[in-house]
């Protein structure tokens, strides 16, 4: 029974952060300041995912040659204007093919 | 039309989730309008379907962690953030305890929160709507939204993938927990790699404007996006740097300091 108080007490601690940020008051966010930094938090928090999600694993630093070779596949998609789905199919292609060679 | 006309016609404004739709009326705006909400739907429906299957991922995580098939989909259909739910299902496997790994997993979703603060003019949301828009403020939601020209294609992309991916998720939690023991290596083919091109593809027109092929409907300027690039790196190095050292989840919620100096600095325009 414990695990579903941890599971639903997550569900409602989650949505209420959520709400949280919907909520900020938008004489806060006028300020010219908060809306520089609000512009660039997606920024920020989306690079830090990338490189955690590509070169960690838990809490060590984890190089993956094909997951690696996936993503600079994918980097040289989008420097060829490759349509979303392109990228995304190219990437995990790659990193596919190696690991069936043995990568 | 050239190509040039085209292209300087519809550059979006620095700031496009207020800016870009200053000159709407005339029918020319609106058809780069139209084509712009187009593309933020293709986009969102393309996060929900990528993104979605990595709900296999996450079923079988959690039945291999000890939760059941009802437990891992009720945290999908309350918690519906990635991250927070990895971190719970970890604890849970790991023998942790219950308390510190609720707390954990709710930690993690502050980020959301930075990300509501972000989209709460884009969205202009009241009431119910309100309600029921904040259960999909996430990282997709936020990458696609941020990704497009103009605040009715921010709006069309953020709706998109939030159902899209609402769905896709849910099923795909289901699916994995209910056949996780079928369920072969995701590496195998690839999956590993698809959340963070999917992140890279939704910024790389912010990072690199003249050199993006327009995903989201931006079509490519001449801007050079260096501050973007900037806080990029800093939050990488911040990010990597404190892997080690910190819970998983937490560095990337550290990595929100690389936006700072745009809060102490004045003067400059947004």
């Amino acid at each position: 029974m414990s695990v579903w108080i941890a599971v639903i007490a997550t569900g409602l601690g989650c949505y209420a952060l959520k709400l949280g940020g919907l909520l900020t008051p938008q004489s806060v966010l006028e300020d010219p300041r908060v809306r520089r930094f609000t512009e660039l938090v997606p920024v920020a928090l989306l690079t830090a995912l990338i490189a955690v999600q590509a070169l960690a694993d838990g809490r060590s630093l984890d190089f993956d040659a094909a997951r690696m070779a996936g993503l600079a596949a994918a980097v040289g998609a989008l420097l060829l204007r490759a349509p979303f789905l392109v990228v995304l199919v190219v990437a995990a292609g790659v990193a596919a093919g190696l690991r069936l060679l043995g990568v | 039309m050239t190509a040039a006309q085209e292209r300087s016609r519809t550059r979006p404004d620095r700031d496009h989730s207020v800016g870009a739709m200053s000159a709407t009326g005339t029918e020319e705006v609106a058809g780069a309008d139209e084509s712009a909400r187009r593309a933020a739907v293709r986009d969102g429906l393309g996060v929900g379907l990528a993104v979605g299957v990595s709900g296999l991922a996450f079923g079988a995580a959690a039945i291999t962690a000890g939760l059941t098939v009802a437990q891992a989909c009720v945290l999908s259909l309350l918690a519906f953030t990635g991250a927070s739910q990895f971190a719970l299902a970890g604890v849970i496997g790991g023998g942790g305890g219950l308390v510190s790994g609720t707390l954990g997993a709710v930690m993690l979703g502050g980020r959301n929160a930075l990300y509501g603060m972000r989209l709460a003019r884009t969205l202009d949301v009241r009431g119910w709507r309100r309600l029921a828009t904040a259960h999909v403020v996430i990282d997709e939601t936020t990458a696609v939204a941020t990704a497009q020209r103009g605040p009715a294609a921010a709006r069309a992309g953020f709706y998109t993938t939030a159902i899209s991916l609402y769905l896709t998720w849910n099923a795909t939690t289901l699916l994995g927990a209910a056949g996780a023991a079928r369920l072969g290596d995701p590496e195998a083919i690839g999956l590993d790699v698809l959340g963070p091109a999917v992140f890279l593809a939704l910024l790389w027109p912010r990072l690199f404007p003249a050199r993006s092929g327009g995903v989201g409907g931006r079509p490519p300027t001449a801007d050079t996006g260096r501050r973007e690039v900037r806080v990029a790196l800093a939050a990488a190095v911040i990010a990597l740097a404190a892997t080690p050292l910190l819970p998983p989840g937490v560095p990337v919620m550290l990595a929100a300091v690389a936006a700072v100096p745009a809060l102490i600095r004045k003067g400059e325009k947004a």
